[in-house]
């Protein structure tokens, strides 16, 4: 009985630590300076324009997909034309200036999306370059209904 | 509370308006006046009233002037490139009287393209413009055969250097939006019509049918008008005159 115990007990402590190593190791890789040890090309994350995002960075990471897809169908159907997920918006800032694109090698959301092996096929209808007048780039204050979803 | 908005954002819209363009247009602007947050409903129906009389044969400017607007471009392939807007030629067999017109989707109230799509890709927004939700669309055109208009196009190749108000790919229809981006963005007009009007023609007028101030409601009220292929009964938003 009581070495059965022991076992799980071993097994449980064996688990977590793998666990923590694990998660330090994704940590080190998705924080990292951008030259880390990895194999692959870390993604490029520069934007040129504007102070912050329309949702903090951490949310931004893990939810921009959902945001946007909302907004696709909001804007389709019912014609609302709100800037704070629009993709129009996203382009807009987050465009590389030098490349006028949010594509290729370094590209803000290709890079990202070559790193994490997601493709998208957005862009083979919207254009990757920001809007040629450019008063159009709107920010917007943080908080709002999304607050209650950035506690971690 | 709303209403006080619109009617501040409306008063706005008018006077900007007042200064740029011809009097009896701000009527319209004052109606097309909703905010970014706000879904479109039924309270307007945007249509063209097109004179056809007023249509010179051998201009096309709207037809330039959309495909500019909406980055439709030539691929080098007459028979399928994508037209949103062509000028045709009708003529009376008997007196020989021919003159020409623009057509386009003609944002019918009951769209046959609609009935026939088997994902919802093609669908009727609230304020009557048919539209292609491209992101459902998986490019069967069966819209195109059940349009009796022939106002859509199929792309067939891959495209570049799209304008940012209207995307387009390949694999998917397309067809007049009735420039939606200037619509929600309260221009109150079209490329189509502006262009006309630049020409001098003035033979389209965009507008609210629903709303009985307009200028395109008081005309509709009080001169003739015909819908094209009337005998379908579907209550088409693009109307004409003149034939
Ligand atoms: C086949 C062409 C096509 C593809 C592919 C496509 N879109 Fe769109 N998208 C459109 C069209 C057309 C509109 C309507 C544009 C308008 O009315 O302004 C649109 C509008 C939008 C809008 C609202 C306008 C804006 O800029 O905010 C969003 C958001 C959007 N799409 C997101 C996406 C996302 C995300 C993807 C990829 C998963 C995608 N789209 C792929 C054609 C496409
Ligand atoms: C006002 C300009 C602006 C707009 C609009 C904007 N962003 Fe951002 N975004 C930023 C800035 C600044 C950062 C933080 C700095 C950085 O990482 O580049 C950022 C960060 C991000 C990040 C985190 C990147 C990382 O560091 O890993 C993602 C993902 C992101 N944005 C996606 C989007 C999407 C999707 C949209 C459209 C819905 C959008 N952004 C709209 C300015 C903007
Ligand atoms: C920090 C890295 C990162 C950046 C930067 C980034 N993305 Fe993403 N994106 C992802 C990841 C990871 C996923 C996949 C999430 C999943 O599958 O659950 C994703 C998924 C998406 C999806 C959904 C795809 C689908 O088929 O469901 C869209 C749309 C998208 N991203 C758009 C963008 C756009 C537009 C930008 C640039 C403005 C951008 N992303 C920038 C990491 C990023």
């Amino acid at each position: 009985m009581t070495h059965t115990n022991l076992f799980l007990r071993i097994r449980s402590w064996l688990v977590m630590l793998i666990a923590t190593v694990m998660l330090q190791a994704t940590a080190g890789i998705v924080y990292g300076d951008g030259h880390g040890n990895s194999r692959v090309p870390m993604p490029s994350t520069e934007t040129a324009k504007g102070e912050k995002c329309v949702e903090p960075e951490d949310v931004m990471k893990r939810k921009h997909m959902e945001f946007i897809l909302h907004q696709r169908d909001k804007t389709m159907h019912e014609g609302i034309r709100t800037k704070q997920y629009s993709l129009k918006n996203c382009v807009n800032c987050h465009a590389d200036p030098q490349t006028q694109s949010v594509l290729g090698k370094d590209g803000f959301c290709e890079s990202c999306h070559a790193y994490a092996a997601v493709s998208i096929d957005c862009f083979s209808c919207h254009t990757d370059s920001p809007e040629e007048q450019d008063a159009a780039v709107s920010g917007t204050v943080f908080g709002s209904i999304f607050d209650s979803n950035i506690t971690k | 509370m709303s209403l006080n908005r619109r009617e501040f954002l409306g008063a706005g819209a008018a006077a900007v308006a007042g200064t740029a363009i011809a009097p009896g247009i701000r009527l319209i602007e004052l109606a097309s006046a909703r905010s970014p947050e706000d879904a479109v409903s039924m309270q307007q129906r945007w249509g063209l009233l097109i004179d056809s009389s007023k249509c010179a044969e051998n201009c096309s400017a709207c037809v330039s002037a959309c495909h500019e607007e909406n980055g439709v471009t030539d691929e080098g392939s007459p028979t399928t490139d994508a037209q949103w807007i062509r000028k045709v030629t009708v003529k009376n067999p008997t007196s020989g009287y021919s003159h020409s017109l623009p057509l386009m989707c003609q944002h019918c109230e009951s769209p046959p393209c609609a009935d026939v799509c088997p994902t919802g890709a093609s669908f009727r927004r609230a304020d009557g413009i048919v539209l292609v939700d491209k992101h459902i669309c998986i490019g069967c055109r069966y819209c195109m055969m059940a349009c009796p208009y022939k106002a859509r196009s199929f792309i067939h190749e891959t495209i570049t250097d799209q304008k940012a108000d209207a995307p387009r790919g390949k694999g998917t229809v397309e067809s007049c939006t009735l420039c939606v981006h200037k619509v929600d963005r309260g221009d109150g007009t079209t490329a189509c019509a502006e262009a006309c009007n630049k020409e001098g023609h003035s033979a389209i007028l965009f507008g609210d049918l629903n709303d009985a101030n307009s200028e395109i409601a008081r005309r509709l009220k009080t001169e003739a008008s015909q819908q094209l292929r009337a005998d379908l009964n579907l209550n088409t938003g693009v109307r004409y005159q003149g034939f």
